[in-house]
């Protein structure tokens, strides 16, 4: 017959050491009567330490308290005794093989939505052809409003910057050879090809990808999703092909403003460092650059409008309800769409290169 | 979308045309991955009821409201609204026109003004004009007991208790005949959502609504409603008045209705009834 007496306070903060002193104490031999009389404080920790110290259950019946201790110890049992076991998860080596499967299937998965996606929008984008009433344009000039002209000072000031540089290292380098007047054609070549559309795409994939998904993800998030859906409203028609149209018509418009912002950006450089002045400079652009390097860069605006706000848009859409998800859908929206500008980018590059333009 | 619909509907299913309902759900399967919610589920409602479905929360309520209003499309069973293959007509069923939906948390617009929330579903599906609709708009916002300067209001600038209202105002735009509630009164407070279930049993009286509510509430259960459907076990275990379940015996229900919160809702609506 052996009792265990309890003193002093029995609450969270003593139970980690006084609990373990227990559980050794009580493993040596059975426990018939449990003495908790004396015992000052007792909150559900120190009745679960109690509890556990006696091997997970515990009989009433044995212990000797006072009647709110009683009760206590009652409450914190009978949820002990719930306590589910947490189920093991693999570790190490199966976790790796668990996480890259899940991340094959989930690959597959993406790929198949994003057919869908496009699909979903071919027919929009079919059905306002047919009938253009169906193009919700309020919608469509106030987000070009949004995510065109108000991105004007951003995308002209980063490509007049983008033109000085370039024009600053051609200026550097070619006057070493005598050749600096050929700076202006590499200012050309390099703004009119490839800064004018990668600056703007960039930018408005800052800008607009990422406004997209958070608006449209909040949306979701609001079940102002799903009132469209039963109050008839297709989301792909209010919220989606709004924007393809707001970024198609703006990122063309951007594209030449970044253009002009681009060349005086390099003409500041070559007029203060090299003396060539505003009619020697666009002379020559006209006349060694020439207009063929404006529409190969102009070409790829359309492109860059359709990846920007699709990756948006779509990110947008897979938002579910939490707002980890929202989050991790906008980082996603811009990571994905500057991947894709670059590496579309770089297919056009190999593309025209091949055919010699 | 904008060919007429039928003023008067007929008879929704043809085969039976003795029992006229609004919502049939048969053999219903929802399942998330490995996890079924529902199994086999049947579930009518007829017309002119106001039908709450009840269950424990995960029971799947919710679940159970967007299959029939087509916003998850079931992994096997049958939906219909009005005789209409829920899942296979969403598009062109003109099913839109004739339902309401107040969701849990409003789901108002969040970019637009109440009145304008309001008008949304008359400009997609009618050719009133702006005026008209306005007008209506301010019609609707007084009939759900808003003040007339909230049609101006955003949805942030609301209460909990406005929002709700707003959003019933938008759900009843376009004078549905059926209407689905997602827990209509909770986050009221009790005065709120005594005020918010007349409003309900009031519009559903003298418009001949049909009601589909899911519903927490016991007062809503006992004041309001002609059947409830109790969701247990995967499967509707019981449909009838409240007054019957009470003799059920089955576990869940009794706890239910029998519990001290659904006895004293109970004693209430009777000395209700008695004054």
């Amino acid at each position: 017959m052996r009792t265990v007496k309890l003193t002093g306070d029995w609450t969270l903060n003593a139970v980690d050491r006084e609990g373990r002193r227990l559980s050794a104490a009580l493993r040596s031999a059975p426990v018939q009567h449990y003495d908790l009389t004396d015992v000052g404080r007792m909150d559900t920790a120190g009745a679960f330490a109690l509890i556990r110290a006696a091997g997970g259950t515990l009989d009433l019946a044995r212990v000797e308290a006072r009647p709110e201790s009683q009760r206590l110890i009652e409450l914190v049992a009978r949820a002990a005794a719930k306590r589910e076991v947490p189920k093991e998860e693999p570790r190490g080596w199966h976790e790796m093989t668990v996480r890259i499967g899940k991340g094959v299937v989930g690959t597959g998965y993406d790929a198949f939505d994003t057919l869908v996606f496009a699909g979903h929008l071919l027919i929009v984008l079919a059905k306002s052809l047919i009938n253009p009433f169906r193009i919700r344009w309020a919608s469509v000039f106030s987000l070009a409003e949004r995510a065109g002209l108000d991105a004007i000072p951003i995308v002209a000031l980063t490509s007049f910057f983008i033109g000085a540089v370039v024009g600053l290292l051609g200026a550097n380098m070619l006057r070493e050879f005598g050749a600096q007047v050929f700076a202006v054609e590499l200012i050309g070549v390099a703004v009119l090809r490839e800064f004018n559309i990668l600056i703007t795409a960039i930018l408005l994939a800052g800008r607009s990808a990422s406004s997209f998904a958070a608006e449209i993800g909040s949306m979701k998030m609001n079940q102002e999703v799903d009132a469209m859906k039963v109050m008839g409203v297709d989301p792909f028609e209010a919220l989606v092909f709004p924007r393809f149209m707001a970024l198609l018509i703006t990122i063309p418009l951007l594209t030449f403003v970044a253009t002009l912002a681009g060349l005086c950006g390099g003409l500041a450089i070559t007029w203060t460092v090299l003396d060539i002045g505003p009619s020697f400079f666009f002379q020559r652009i006209l006349e060694y650059v020439g207009p063929t390097h404006f529409w190969v860069g102009m070409s790829k605006a359309p492109i860059m409008a359709i990846v920007i706000a699709g990756i948006g848009c779509r990110q947008g859409m897979e938002v579910g309800g939490d707002v980890e998800s929202l989050g991790r859908r906008v980082t996603a929206a811009v990571v994905h769409a500057i991947f894709a500008i670059i590496m579309i980018d770089a297919a056009f590059a190999l593309l025209y290169m091949e055919l010699d333009i | 979308m904008t060919g007429p619909s039928p003023l008067t509907p007929s008879f929704a299913s043809p085969a039976e045309p003795a029992e006229d309902y609004v919502i049939e759900v048969e053999g219903l399967r929802s399942q998330f991955g490995d996890h079924v919610v529902h199994e086999d589920l049947h579930l009518n409602v007829r017309r002119g009821e106001i039908v709450a479905v009840v269950g424990g929360s995960g029971s799947g309520k919710s679940v159970l409201l967007n299959s029939i209003i087509g916003l998850k499309v079931p992994e096997a069973g049958i939906v219909k609204v009005y005789g209409q293959d829920v899942a296979r007509t969403r598009e062109s069923g003109g099913l839109e026109r004739r339902w309401g939906v107040l969701f849990q948390h409003g789901a108002l617009f969040s970019n637009l003004t109440v009145r304008e929330n309001i008008e949304a579903p008359m400009r997609e599906h009618t050719r009133l004009s702006p005026q008209e609709m306005e007008e209506l708009a301010d019609l609707k916002i007084a009939l759900v007991g808003l003040r007339p300067d909230a049609g101006a209001l955003k949805p942030s600038e609301l209460s909990g208790g406005m929002r709700k209202r707003a959003a019933l105002a938008r759900a009843l735009a376009l004078d549905p005949e059926l209407l689905f509630l997602d827990e209509p009164t909770a986050g009221l407070d009790p005065i709120g959502a005594g005020a918010f279930d007349e409003l309900i049993h009031d519009l559903s009286e003298s418009l001949h609504l049909t009601v589909f509510m899911i519903t927490h509430d016991l007062d809503s259960l006992y004041t309001i409603t002609d059947r409830v459907a109790v969701i247990a076990d995967r499967k509707v275990v019981a449909e009838a008045p409240v007054a019957e379940l009470e003799t059920s015996d089955h576990p869940w229900i009794r706890e239910y209705f029998l519990g001290p919160r659904g006895r004293a809702a109970a004693k209430a609506t009777a000395q209700g009834s008695l004054a």
